[in-house]
């Protein structure tokens, strides 16, 4: 009852097109002596895109040179059509040496051909003369081609696709003999349009051979299968290549995933995803794996709210494999974002050529088998360079942008490249030409050393230099004396430190004669002390002076006299110890009794001691 | 002459090589305080943190893209739906502003970092400038000695560390540099009199309330200094001028940010600081007026103001009583946060749970206990002769680290000193030799020498002031070196001692990095755990997030717990109900009884609310204890306290909240039971909780209303979908809806009325 409803379904939505055909076939093409002597055809199914390759013979019938073959394509399928290619295959039997170069392909518009087909012009290197032949293999890649139907379901059903082919080759020429073989992935097919020549073996669905058919013959047919393969759609991706001559090219990838299969509806159960993953979650898929070149280093996946803990990494000598696992399984119309980053050696991607140089670098994204709606692939030149150039196998947009990065002054040159429906066969190689002075980049190294030696200049001179506002303000000139003030004092500080000292060492020359008797050398000791204090005395006068003088010092002035007084009664009493203990030993009068006579002057010269020891503290402490 | 001026150029040079020294220690002290809060940034990677910092980083965000008026301006209606939430109006500011201006400078130099990455690392370079504020205050106070170690100590303080590692973008980060830079333009001011740095001070006293709640700290404490000085005479023109501007000019300033605004001179944490400022024009007047007059006139003078003084302050006072208002209307992050403040300084924190249980239910506001107290200042505990406990650790810690900065210094001084001058052989002082008995000396030994090792004692630790730096290198023996003679310790002792020092800054040292390193840098959105076969990570929160971004419409509404609502605002860019700016209790309360309430009812609260999605953590699985069944009996309590039909009894068996077959059926049966548990048992066939450690009480039930549209991986964070209202009662709902609709405020009246 389903499989009826199904079937009258399908009929409806072929239906249309099936009239097209038979209104075209009725019409014809300008007339060619082309034909095709043979087509053998395989559609490879087993992933969400669909390649279709065409092994054409071609015979020309007739007497002219021809220079170039048509394709022709029914309008459902070219507004899919991602990828053309076609390449002469040259050799016989098993071992074709089909040379990789595609040839010349473009999009024509023959006036009486109905706007439901798409007619490509292939142009053959060199004309194919009367009777010849040759093998003319076409590459044709489908994105969103296949169908979910039914469109939506639950976490437990399967996925299931529907395909509409023609069984026969839609062909501007008369086609000799043809035979379909269809791949479909190891799993249940719902239907198939059963054909006579119909076959299924195993997972191979063979259609043919059929003979003899004249242009445009088409012979709808329709598969209805399961496919659980990842759906992964990147509605945007944004493909940054960031070169940097200091030995990196930096290539990083915003992706704006959708699972793309069959919707899904209803609860999402956790518990039976991870009870029954293959049963609960098939049309599921948990991870996706990205083939980088070899010797990516420094590979990161993160999305805007952090790094993602879920992929591995591992590689050798020829490719590095990324596995990612997005934050959450990814069921039917889930949508995910995520960025890649990794950084690659520059030397195996810029190559230098007349002076000019070279990016050599893939053009797609590394992930398998993935669908890109849009693709932005932007190249970061470094800043400085000139004369760009761009050379990709295929058509794309292009244009120029500026980035501005680190340290940067003017910005980088950008080149922007965007392309719709990128498959991985467009993972080709292109090249971005440009003229870099390799002095350049040494700019931003001295940019910086400059910056900090400025920086480091600026705080000399700001050190150094006197920054008041006004020269003649009272404030100023108070600050200016007060610090003159300052000077001297502690200028002063620094004289009756000297002072304090020689009367140490007075205090030891004593002791030395305690020990020795030596009263000759306490006595020398005792003249050249006198003179220094002498001296000190003299070189005090030229700074009290001042600082009587000085209007800024009134406060602190009485403070310092007192000191300098102080100071001398100490010097006083302690010249007088001194020459009463030298008088002592010279008299030879015992210890005790010299200690005594002493006393009193000692007790003095501590009680004095402690008093300059206070003002010395008061007078530092301003 | 020659010999001194020779001298005094080995002097400044010696200077200069100590303040090179100090630059460079300084320079170190700032990596130091940079690297340590990096832990969370090399073990786990850079995200930002938690909850708080993740709304901040919305702001920021918002603040980059779309300016500063815009930011002023901003009506956010992604939360707090249907209200909204103004919150250029009811956001300190200052920590947005600062990372916004970062990231500004750094864009306009080409360096193009991203708004996280600066918001990322806004906590750690703010640490570095704190312990940069914190050697010029402890400089400032005790010389630069102290300042350095104050500086190492703070750079590496638990407490400080636990709110500034990279990724807590929170307000404490730049709040606590704000603080210590106050603190330290006051003594600054105070010690030099300058108005210029007065002006100075009531700018970073503008920062700090531009920063954080907590500027009501300095708006209180400087007061009380200033009375603690004027009562103790030390009246100063200085103190003048260290205060009276800081209170006009900024309070004036703290006015223009829009959060404070007239709170700045209408609440009751300001008073104080009005207060003193009457009470110092009053004193300054009496000064300047015992100075005019003479002693006989001056008394009198003095009988006159002090009645009219008086009288003035009583009519002064009761008018000020008149105005207080009280704070309902304010907004309740700042409510919770001067409350908690005030709470937590009386050691209080029953009040605050018995009364207002949304206050009580933040960990925050929990009284500290003693290893939490250890945790988070250490050794420091010991060093600092104060026992206040209180949960104002994050404040206690800079005041802690100067202290100790200034005993660990001094103890050092002290005992190097006393080895210094033992150990003879360490100086080649030429000068005499020793052995003799100085008359004036305690201890027998040389006295001269000690210059020289004092200088190299200066070189070596830096613990000199620069003050004595400048002095000669010849310098004979003095009253203080007496004084200091005179505390020398024995040898043996000092040596001990030195070493125990040094093993207690080593055990801080090591606790800190322990802390730094296991303690405080997970930034619990990212949870992990050491099992045999390594590392495994949790990653569900951000899984959720994510998925509730991408798979959902813009405009769906999401209801969870308050604790999730800066995250899903933020990761997950979805509205709303309610989030951890708890400003409004009803709404919380609306939440939280939803979800104690039956599958049913609660749908009906959820649907009035526009919810389409609803969101609850669960770690009965994983064994993740702050759930939301952990955290249920809040949502009863504050949900109880608006809607009095929520009985927190209901949900207790003989006063204890369980979940197992004990648990009462009003309990089994309530929307975050149910919304945890669903199909739980299913994984094991026991239904064995790991957080609660037993069997949940009922294990089998459907869902009628909510339907599971995600679970995570962990099934830490279960998503649900209300079920589109049936076709069968659509004309009911549609009648209470017109009911509802033509009453006016009768929604929440209705949630009262709810039948259950």
């Amino acid at each position: 009852m389903k499989s009826g409803m199904m079937r009258s379904n399908l009929l409806l939505f072929i239906f249309p097109i099936v009239l097209a055909f038979v209104f075209l076939s009725s019409t014809v093409l300008s007339a060619s002596d082309l034909i095709l002597a043979k087509v053998d055809r395989r559609i490879d199914l087993t992933s969400q895109i669909v390649r279709i390759t065409a092994s054409l013979k071609v015979e020309n019938a007739g007497s002219d040179v021809v220079s170039e073959i048509l394709l022709s394509f029914p309008e459902n399928q070219a507004k899919h059509l991602a990828y053309l290619k076609a390449t002469l295959s040259e050799g016989k039997g098993k071992v074709k040496t089909s040379s990789g170069v595609g040839l010349p392909i473009e999009a024509i518009h023959p006036k009486d051909v109905p706007p439901a087909l798409t007619i490509y012009s292939v142009s053959l290197p060199k004309g194919l003369g009367k009777g010849r032949s040759l093998t003319l293999d076409v590459l044709a890649v489908y994105t969103h081609i296949l169908q979910p139907f039914p469109e939506k379901i639950n976490q437990a059903d399967i996925q299931l696709l529907l395909f509409q082919e023609s069984a026969q080759y839609l062909s501007p020429y008369a086609v000799k003999a043809q035979s379909l073989t269809v791949k479909l992935p190891d799993a249940r097919i719902e239907s198939y349009s059963k054909l006579e020549n119909a076959k299924l073996q195993g997972s191979e669905l063979k259609y043919g051979p059929y003979e003899n058919l004249p242009p445009f013959s088409f012979l709808p047919i329709v598969i209805h299968f399961e496919n659980n393969q990842p759906f992964a759609v990147a509605k945007e991706l944004v493909r940054e290549i960031e070169i940097s001559h200091w030995g990196n090219v930096q290539v990083t990838e915003h992706y704006d995933i959708i699972h793309a299969g069959a919707q899904s509806k209803g609860e999402f159960s956790r518990l039976d995803y991870q009870t029954k993953p293959y049963l609960r979650g098939a049309s599921a898929f948990r991870h996706l794996v990205a083939k980088l070149p070899p010797r990516a280093h420094s590979v990161y996946y993160r999305d805007e709210i952090g790094n993602i803990s879920t992929s591995s990494l591992w590689g050798d000598s020829k490719k590095t494999e990324l596995e990612i696992e997005p934050r959450y399984p990814m069921f039917g119309g889930w949508k995910i974002a995520f960025t890649i980053g990794y950084g690659l050696p520059l030397q195996d991607f810029l190559f230098g050529l007349d002076g000019k140089r070279f990016l050599n670098i893939t053009f797609g994204a590394p992930i398998n088998e993935l669908v890109i709606d849009n693709l932005f692939v932007k190249v970061v030149l470094p800043e400085g360079s000139k004369d760009i150039s761009v050379s990709v196998p295929f058509p794309v947009k292009e244009w120029q942008e500026t980035k501005i990065s680190h340290l940067d002054i003017v910005g980088r040159p950008v080149v922007v490249l965007e392309k719709n429906n990128v498959v991985p066969e467009h993972n080709e190689h292109f090249q971005v030409y440009y003229k870099f002075n390799s002095l350049s980049m040494l700019r931003e190294p001295l940019m910086l050393i400059s910056g900090f030696f400025f920086l480091f200049v600026a705080c000399i001179v700001y050190s150094h230099a006197d920054i008041s506002i006004s020269k003649s303000s009272a404030s100023y000139m108070a600050k200016l004396q007060w610090d003159e003030v300052q000077a001297t004092i502690q200028q002063v500080h620094g004289i009756i430190n000297r002072c304090l000292t020689a009367h140490d060492k007075l205090e030891t020359s004593l002791h030395e004669l305690s020990r020795t008797g030596d009263v000759q050398a306490c006595k020398a000791t005792r003249k050249s002390v006198d003179s220094s204090l002498k001296e000190l005395s003299k070189e005090l006068k030229q700074p009290l002076a001042f600082l009587q003088s000085s209007p800024q010092a009134a406060q602190i002035l009485p403070k310092v006299e007192e000191l300098v007084t102080k100071e001398r009664e100490l010097q006083e009493k302690l010249i007088l110890k001194h020459t009463t203990a030298v008088e002592g030993y010279e008299k030879k009068l015992g210890g005790r009794e010299i200690e005594n006579r002493i006393a009193s002057y000692q007790q003095k010269i501590t009680a004095l001691r402690r008093e300059i020891d206070d003002l010395m503290d008061l007078i530092d402490e301003i | 002459m020659a010999a001194s001026d020779a001298q005094n150029g080995v002097s400044s040079i010696r200077h200069a090589f100590g303040n090179v020294l100090a630059f460079f220690i300084l320079l170190l002290i700032g990596v130091l305080a940079f690297s340590i809060r990096l832990f969370s940034v090399i073990k786990y990677e850079s995200v930002i943190h938690e909850f708080d910092p993740y709304f901040n980083y919305r702001v920021t965000q918002f603040l980059t893209k779309n300016g500063i008026y815009d930011f002023w301006n901003w009506f956010d209606d992604r939360t707090w739906y249907p209200l909204g939430r103004v919150i250029g109006g009811t956001v300190y500011p200052g920590l947005t502003l600062t990372a916004g201006t970062l990231w500004w400078i750094l864009n306009s130099l080409n360096i193009p970092l991203s708004v996280e990455t600066v918001c990322v690392f806004t906590a750690p370079i703010f640490s570095a400038f704190a312990s940069w504020a914190t050697y010029l205050l402890t400089k400032e106070v005790k010389g630069a000695g102290a300042g350095l170690t104050a500086a190492v100590l703070l750079a590496m303080v638990p407490s400080y560390i636990s709110r500034s590692v990279a990724g807590s973008y929170d307000n404490e980060a730049v709040a606590i540099f704000a603080l210590i830079f106050t603190f330290y333009l006051y003594i600054k001011t105070l010690n030099t009199g300058s108005l210029f740095y007065a002006t100075l001070n009531s700018i970073a006293y503008f920062y700090m309330v531009c920063s954080w709640g907590g500027y009501t700290f300095i708006i209180n404490l400087i007061p009380m200094h200033v009375l603690l000085c004027i009562v103790t005479g030390r009246y100063s023109s200085r103190l003048y001028i260290a205060y009276a501007p800081l209170v006009v000019l900024g309070t004036l300033l703290a006015s223009l940010v829009p959060v404070v605004g007239f709170n700045a001179v209408m609440t009751s944490e300001h008073f104080a600081s009005f207060l003193v400022f009457i009470i110092i024009h009053v004193v300054a007047l009496v000064y300047y007026i015992k100075g005019v007059l003479s002693p006989k006139m001056f008394k009198v003078a003095v009988a006159l103001v002090v009645s009219v003084g008086l009288m003035l302050c009583y009519g002064g006072s009761t008018y000020s009583i008149g105005s207080i208002k009280p704070n309902k209307g304010m907004e309740w992050k700042k409510f919770k946060s001067v409350r908690s403040f005030l709470t937590s300084l009386l050691c209080d924190s029953t009040y605050a749970s018995k009364y207002i249980p949304i206050i009580a239910s933040v960990s925050e506001h929990q009284p500290p206990t003693w290893p939490s107290y250890f945790m988070d200042i250490n050794v420091l505990a010991f060093l600092v002769p104060a026992g206040i406990i209180v949960r104002l650790m994050l404040v206690l810690a800079p005041a802690a680290c100067i202290l100790s900065g200034i005993a660990l210094s001094q103890a050092f001084d002290v005992f190097t000193r006393s080895i210094k001058l033992q150990l003879p052989s360490l100086s080649d002082h030429s000068q005499v030799d020793a052995g003799v008995a100085s008359p004036e000396s305690v201890v027998p030994n040389d006295s001269v020498k000690m210059d020289k090792s004092e200088d190299t004692s200066k070189e070596r630790t830096s613990k000199k002031s620069k003050k004595k730096e400048k002095e000669p290198v010849e310098k004979p023996l003095s009253k203080s070196q007496i004084k200091k003679r005179l505390l020398v310790l024995p040898l043996e002792t000092s040596v001990i001692a030195i070493i125990l020092l040094v093993l207690l800054g080593a055990f801080y040292v090591v606790h800190s990095v322990w802390a730094a390193a296991e303690a405080y840098s997970a930034p619990s959105i990212v949870l992990t755990s050491h099992s045999h076969d390594g590392l495994h990570v949790f990653d569900d929160f951000r899984e959720a997030y994510a998925w509730l971004s991408h798979n959902t419409e813009v405009d769906d509404k999401v209801a969870s717990w308050w604790d999730y609502g800066y995250q899903t605002t933020a990761m997950a860019n979805r509205t709303v109900i309610v989030d951890n700016n708890t400003w409004n209790n009803t709404h919380i309360a609306t939440v939280g009884t939803a979800m104690s309430s039956p599958e049913k009812a609660a749908w009906e609260i959820f649907h009035s609310l526009d919810v389409k999605y609803v969101l609850v953590v669960f770690g009965g699985l994983v064994g993740y204890p702050s759930d939301d069944i952990n955290k249920f009996l809040w949502m009863v309590r504050i949900g109880g306290g608006v809607f009095p039909h929520i009985k927190e009894p209901d949900y207790l068996r003989d006063g204890q909240y369980r979940i197992d077959s004990m648990g009462t059926p009003t309990m089994l049966n309530c929307l975050m039971y149910k919304l945890s548990y669903y199909r739980f048992v299913e994984t094991d066939g026991k239904a064995f909780d790991r957080v609660r450690r037993t069997e949940i009480g009922k294990k089998y039930f459907k869902l009628t209303h909510f339907e599971e549209v995600f679970t995570t991986h962990h099934w830490m964070v279960r998503i649900y979908k209300l079920k589109p209202p049936k076709n069968r009662i659509r004309g009911k709902t549609k009648k209470s809806k017109s009911k509802t609709s033509s009453k006016p405020a009768s929604k929440r009246k209705g949630l009262k009325r709810n039948p259950f």
